[in-house]
């Protein structure tokens, strides 16, 4: 038996399931909550910190892909201080790599740059880290540059979670902390790789990108991605 | 930029100078020339200076090769097309490809439209202030306001001019500056039809812009005896690309270098050989290199680029009109046409030429080709892609790894082959109106004219960052500054 609870969004009524989260909810009906590291079709992390919501009782915002939904509970999806901390999480991000949209393959189709656009960031408060970081081009036909790389962790699961092979993870603490695959192997040499380029798709950012591509010309299909998980959850 | 000296005693400050212009004006990029006065005032020596470094070659190290064009395209905001069209045809080396016939004249069509803006633009935003109301003028109105005032005519058609040029970048690349259509294998788009018609009704008002514009610098060309005779007026070998016939050619074609009086020095040079012709020195007071003509030496090898340069050494332009300037042109001032002050005249016969090639690029029907981009990897380890940029010779040279990744580049661009011979005309034109210890405005204006028009490109050369402009410094053999003055 499903059991069935109403939560208020936004001060609309919803009814919803119990389990899923406020996320879930919230984007079935039609409510936006913006969201970099969740991506319909795998499990959600909370690690970017963009769908931070105001949840009644809770003195302090919660991310909404990974709060369950409550009979009762009241959720605010969007308030100054909601937008300010939204707009501080993508400043920071942009503050800790080497963002460059000019010259980079997703400009104009990258979901990083959507958002700091919808948040009005017209400049970074932070200091630039500009850490000297390298790009993997020994695979074939993928690239990896972690100057783009904002750790969402979107190909780490798609790799674990659909294709099977966990080919990615993170390696190292904090700032420090870095895309690998294999256990440190160069991409081109990973045994475990299949060359699916799912992880490409999923990823926000032009930091995974099929070679060969000019600037602004790398368009993901993510919706690719999570279709494969609806369509086997439906078998 | 002011050099930092301690004061002497003044017995030893004696009565020679130092003269610096920084930061020369209405130039893209930064420079600064000092000038050096023995103790009768007069001329001794003088050094043109490029005073940033930005480091394009090194900081490229590591990144795909394909990202090249958008990434070189941002050493300049004036002429980012040349950076595109350099890069992408190196990239098209590195892959191995021979790029689709509609690609190809698509991109030049691309490049004839930025020679028509970037030629307006050095003629009429930054020259015209000069030339058309003195070079002795109020300095505080020697600028495009001043000459809305004077010669609101010309202005408009300089506006008019350049922004048919840049009109058109924006139609065929989506953006006005640094397009990304432009890319290895091709461009990533065919043309609209409605691109060829709306530019097609639009060249023939484009075309009487600039003949009237040579019209009237033809007469007025004649005011400027000592200019003529100071900028630059001395013999140097010259280089430019010419096609199989030796007509000019911008988008591709040979190197071609002559010698002095005209002789053909090297013909039909490949861009794979480029080396064996041009080898770059450093200079220890600028940022930007001075590549030389490698048979000859540093510093004998002298040799200029450009748009006089290119007349000198192309046998014809091979479009009509352009054709017909070029002969009145030669049979004023001669086969070789030695005086750096006529880079201007010769300016104004490209654009004609440039807009000749728009009508013939997009009257031919393969301009609509949809066949426009090859795709490849990486199929050869080094690439080189030369085109002439408005401002001369661009030489783009990659090495890349198996993987595609740069592992060493080399620009050469047309300011840095003109480094020598900006620097020898600075001398020749401070010895010929900088006299004494007082520094005339004038006599300032004069030396950064001469910088101007060579149209220097110095973000480009150096690869540089930072804000335009030149400062002029008196000072003295122990390099005292005694006398400092800035343009505007």
């Amino acid at each position: 038996m499903v059991e069935k609870v109403k939560v208020r969004i936004d001060g609309e009524v919803i009814a919803a399931t119990a389990g899923q989260t406020i996320l879930e909810v919230a984007r079935a009906n039609s409510k936006y909550i913006p969201a970099l590291c969740y991506m319909e079709g795998l499990s959600a992390t909370g690690a970017c910190r963009l769908c931070v919501v105001e949840v009644s009782g809770v003195a302090r915002l919660v991310p909404a892909c990974t709060t369950p939904v409550a009979e009762g509970q009241s959720v605010v999806t969007s308030t100054p201080q909601i937008e300010s901390y939204r707009k501080i999480a993508l400043e920071l991000l942009f503050a800790e790599r080497n963002h460059v949209c000019a010259v980079c393959v997703s400009s104009g189709h990258c979901e990083l740059q959507a958002l700091a656009q919808e948040h009005g960031v017209t400049h970074v408060r932070y200091p630039y880290s500009c850490p000297r970081l390298p790009v993997d081009t020994t695979h074939p036909r993928y690239v990896l540059d972690h100057n783009r790389c904002i750790l969402c962790g979107r190909c780490v699961r798609t790799c674990a979670e659909i294709e099977g092979a966990h080919v990615w993870d993170v390696a190292g603490r904090g700032i420090g902390s870095h895309l690998v695959s294999e256990l440190q192997r160069p991409w081109g040499e990973a045994t475990t790789c299949t060359s699916c380029g799912k992880c490409v798709q999923a990823c926000p950012t032009g930091a995974m990108a099929e070679k060969g591509w000019a600037v602004e010309e790398m368009t993901k299909h993510k919706t690719v991605v999570s279709r494969l998980t609806s369509m086997r959850e439906g078998s | 930029m002011t050099t930092k000296t301690t004061p002497k005693p003044q017995a030893e400050a004696s009565a020679a100078r130092k003269l610096t212009i920084h930061p020369v004006s209405r130039i893209e990029g930064h420079a600064k020339i000092t000038i050096r006065l023995d103790e009768q005032g007069q001329v001794a020596d003088t050094q043109f200076h490029v005073t940033q470094v930005r480091g394009f070659e090194k900081f490229v190290e590591g990144r795909p090769y394909y990202e090249m064009p958008s990434i070189t395209a941002r050493i300049c905001g004036i002429c980012p097309v040349s950076h595109l069209l350099a890069s992408s045809k190196a990239c098209d080396s590195i892959m191995a490809v021979r790029i689709p016939p509609a690609a190809a004249k698509a991109r030049e069509l691309l490049h004839m439209a930025q020679f028509v803006q970037s030629h307006a633009l050095s003629f009429f935003h930054l020259s015209a202030p000069d030339l058309l109301l003195g070079m002795d003028y109020d300095p505080a109105k020697r600028n495009v306001a001043g000459l809305l005032e004077e010669h609101p005519d010309a202005l408009r058609d300089g506006i008019a001019l350049r922004k048919f040029g840049q009109t058109l970048i924006e139609r065929l690349g989506k953006e006005r500056i640094h397009p990304s259509w432009t890319v290895p294998g091709g461009v990533n788009n065919p043309i609209d039809p409605s691109v060829r018609d709306k530019t097609l009704a639009e060249l023939p008002s484009a075309v009487a812009i600039v003949e009237r514009t040579l019209a009237m610098w033809k007469a007025a060309v004649e005011g400027f005896p000592a200019e003529v005779e100071s900028f630059s007026n001395f013999p140097t070998m010259y280089c430019g690309n010419v096609g199989p016939d030796g007509s000019l050619r911008l988008y591709d074609g040979n190197l071609r270098f002559v010698g002095p009086d005209g002789a053909i020095v090297a013909d039909q040079v490949a861009a794979t050989d480029y080396a064996t012709y041009v080898a770059e020195a450093t200079l220890p007071h600028s940022y930007l290199k001075a590549p030389y003509f490698r048979p000859v030496g540093f510093p004998g090898g002298v040799y200029r680029v450009g748009p006089l340069a290119r007349l000198n050494v192309a046998d014809r332009t091979g479009t009509p009109l352009a054709d017909a300037e070029l002969a009145e042109y030669r049979q004023r001032y001669g086969r070789i046409v030695q005086s750096g002050f006529h880079y201007h005249y010769a300016r104004l016969i490209e654009a004609l030429h440039g807009l000749e090639r728009i009508g013939e690029l997009l009257d031919d029907p393969e301009i609509l080709g949809t066949r426009v981009r090859a795709h490849a990897g990486v199929n050869n380890n080094e690439g080189i892609g030369v085109i002439e940029a408005p401002r001369g010779t661009l030489i783009h040279h990659y090495k890349v790894d198996d993987n595609g990744a740069m592992t060493w580049a080399n620009l050469i661009v047309a300011t840095g082959h003109n480094n020598l011979a900006i620097g020898r005309g600075v001398e020749q034109v401070a010895k010929r109106f900088v006299h004494g210890s007082k520094i005339e405005e004038g006599a300032l204006n004069r030396v950064s004219a001469l910088v101007r028009a060579y149209d220097p490109c110095l973000s480009c050369s150096t690869h540089v960052l930072g804000q335009a402009a030149v400062v002029l410094q008196l000072e003295g053999p122990d390099g005292e500054i005694l006398d400092e003055i800035g343009t505007v």
